[in-house]
């Protein structure tokens, strides 16, 4: 890729990644103060993967997430403001203050859900796949699920329904390297994780899940084999979450339940998915410094006006809370 | 050597009877996820892993179906294990091997195995967390043929129905509730069990029987609180037991009282509550005052939002309506 393409997909991916990088660190406060109440589990440090794989995929191919999606949803296309209000449990909320930040949803930008199940929207992911095949309509499905969810049956299931099938599913597994309190190694023989799909005769591979570029070219190949007809794809993304499993420090929240050293956290974050982007924009003339900082500047302002409607907006009626069970009541 | 005014939390009570029963027993395991993490199981597995060793107190992958799965043959095999499930949500993946396999294996093998196994889900909700972490499902354990099922209120009760539930021969539920956890109360010290099957009654009274279990016990005790400062005696039975349920006490009860409300943690629709209605119908439709009344939450997923969140739980108030609901009904 050259020139102009380039500097646009480039730019692409650090705009992306800096509104996730935001908007995330954005919720520190309020979920320490207590006013964001339900369970989040920020993004931040991972960002390159969804920024990644999301600028790989049209409109209309479908992405399935976990319970650590923000990050999917808003690479995807999700709306900023409503997934912000949906953290907030407000009834502007993408999910209407049903779901909080565990299912944010954008079925329109084809952010298709997330469920805290680990391993749970795998096979939907599937589905969705196996959807596009009896279309012929050319739509890729993508699944992100963490290395936690290879200790789940129903992905082994998953790979081989798809894998039988030809469908055209990308499974994306970020490898973080731990499940909540539980180092990799102890979940599972090896670190490796892409290994898991060769038996299936799916198309496996690891990429360095802090390198926007990278996993942009690996999702690009693993979608024109899935357009082409030729089967699934399993990519593994290795990187690492900067924060806490849930909330922004387990440490602070919970009881000392954060075992990663200091030492290993501090390694990662010197490894930043939007640091190495942005030096790679300098050093290739694609932006200048004023440019960059200007985009930061307009990110951060969109972030904080989400923030203040937000806040502001409010919980859903009570008498409403038997809405959106069945289409009829 | 019980030592009187000891005092346990729910979560230390339940972790007494883990150091207890797995001294005593070396054939007890205490497997799933957390159990080595306070994150998830809170404070009942402290010390286990130091003293029992990694091998019997094994903090496991995220394999619910297979982890349970093992528990239950690990149980044909000898061993008497606990699986943990930190929520109960998450035991829907293991709801082959518990309902397939072990509730079944005595009864379709003749009697010629079965399997002594203690599937502990713990019912983690409210605080925004939305629909898959936050569902009670002691009803659908309590529909199945050879599953019991308890679900313990007080410390005491969480102790002794664990021990109970360990040392019984056949598959035990044991649901908890994170909401209970604050509770405290003198627990003695020596092991003891809680007999499977027997309800207790919490407060006594004459015009109306409260019937309520997990969460919802310690609600109707408040409420019966409230109702006396009304001049309503209501008589409170913590069922700690739903399967096999202690319908005796209750109709003994509710003979007395003619009138009864029915308290679930879970679902109206299908609960256990429900069933509880009926055998009251049954076996007092003769002395009954009025028809019983359903206090459960309504037939709706969990929402998130903490303004919903507070329409969706019933608590003492809901209780004290019911009770006034029921007692002005009477026909009698
Ligand atoms: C079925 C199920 N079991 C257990 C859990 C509890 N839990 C929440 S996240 C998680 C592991 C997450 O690890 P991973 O899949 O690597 O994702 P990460 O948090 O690292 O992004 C677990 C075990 C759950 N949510 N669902
Ligand atoms: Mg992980």
């Amino acid at each position: 890729m050259e020139g102009t393409d380039r500097t646009t997909l480039l730019l692409n991916l650090y705009r992306t990644m800096l509104r996730i990088r935001l908007v995330e660190e954005r919720f520190v406060e309020p979920i320490l103060s207590g006013e964001v109440k339900c369970p989040v589990h920020l993004y931040t440090g991972q960002e390159a993967v969804a920024a990644g794989v999301c600028a790989a995929l049209e409109d209309g191919d479908y992405v399935f997430g976990s319970h650590r999606s923000h990050g999917h949803y808003l690479a995807k296309g999700g709306d900023l403001a409503k997934m912000v209000a949906e953290i907030y449990c407000k009834a502007t909320g993408c999910a209407r203050g049903r779901g909080g930040s565990m299912h944010v949803i954008a079925p329109s930008a084809g952010m298709m859900g997330a469920a805290p199940i680990v391993a749970g929207t795998i096979s939907l992911a599937v589905g969705a796949a196996y959807a596009a095949s009896v279309r012929g309509d050319g739509r890729v499905s993508v699944s992100f699920f963490g290395d936690g969810a290879t200790g789940e049956g129903v992905l082994y299931e998953s790979l081989n329904l798809a894998a039988v099938l030809k469908l055209p599913a990308i499974f994306v597994c970020e490898n973080n390297l731990y499940s909540t309190h539980l180092p990799i190694l102890e979940c599972r023989p090896s670190e490796e994780v892409y290994k898991i799909a060769e038996p299936f005769g799916i198309a496996a591979r690891r990429v360095d899940g802090n390198d926007a570029l990278a996993v942009y070219e690996a999702a690009s190949s693993a979608v024109s084999r899935c357009r082409a007809g030729q089967g699934p794809v399993f990519l593994e993304a290795l990187t690492y979450r900067w924060r806490g499993h849930v909330g922004p420090d387990d440490n602070i929240q919970g009881a000392h339940t954060d075992i990663r050293s200091p030492e290993e956290i501090e390694r990662w974050r010197k490894r930043d998915p939007i640091g190495r982007l942005r030096a790679l924009l300098l050093r290739d003339g694609a932006a200048g410094e004023a440019e960059l900082a200007s985009l930061d500047e307009r990110i951060a302002a969109e972030v904080e006006a989400a923030a203040s409607a937000a806040r502001a907006a409010d919980f859903p009626a009570t008498k409403e809370l038997a809405d959106h069970v069945f289409s009829r009541p | 050597m019980s030592s009187p005014g000891r005092r346990l939390g729910f979560g230390l009570a339940i972790n007494e009877a883990f150091h207890q029963v797995m001294e005593e027993d070396p054939s007890v395991v205490l497997i799933g996820q957390g159990v080595k993490s306070p994150w998830y199981v809170g404070n009942t597995c402290n010390g286990l892993v130091a003293r029992f060793g990694e091998r019997r107190v094994y903090d496991t992958p995220v394999s619910e179906n297979a982890v349970t799965g093992a528990a239950v043959g690990a149980a044909l095999a000898g061993l008497r294990p606990v699986v943990v499930h930190p929520r109960m949500d998450f035991m829907l993946y293991a709801f082959d091997p518990i309902i397939n396999e072990a509730a079944n294996w005595r009864y379709m093998s003749g009697g010629a195995a079965h399997v002594p196994v203690v599937f502990w889900g713990i019912i983690n909700r409210a605080g925004e967390q939305a629909a898959q972490h936050s569902q009670a499902l002691h009803s659908v354990f309590a529909h199945v043929p050879g599953l019991k099922v308890v679900a313990p209120s007080t410390p005491r009760d969480a102790k002794g129905l664990m021990v109970a539930a360990i040392r019984d021969d056949d598959p035990v539920v044991f649901v908890d509730e994170r909401w209970l956890y604050g509770g405290e109360e003198e627990v003695p010290t020596e092991v003891y069990g809680t007999p499977i099957g027997k309800a207790a009654i919490r407060r006594e009274g004459t015009d109306v029987t409260l019937v309520a279990f997990s969460y919802l016990a310690p609600k109707a005790l408040e409420a019966a609180a409230v109702l006396a400062k009304e001049g309503i005696s209501a008589e409170v039975i913590d069922l700690r037991t739903l399967k096999p349920l202690d319908a005796a006490t209750v109709v003994k009860s509710v003979s007395k009282t003619g009138r009864a409300v029915v308290c679930d943690v879970g679902w109206r629709t299908g609960g256990i509550g429900g069933e509880i209605a009926a055998q009251i119908t049954e076996a007092c439709w003769a002395g009954l005052k009025a028809a019983p009344v359903r206090v459960a939450l309504p037939d709706l997923p969990a929402p998130a939002s903490r303004s919903l969140e507070a329409a969706y739980y019933p608590g003492a108030a809901q209780v004290v309506a019911a009770a006034r609901e029921v007692v002005a009904r009477g026909r009698g």
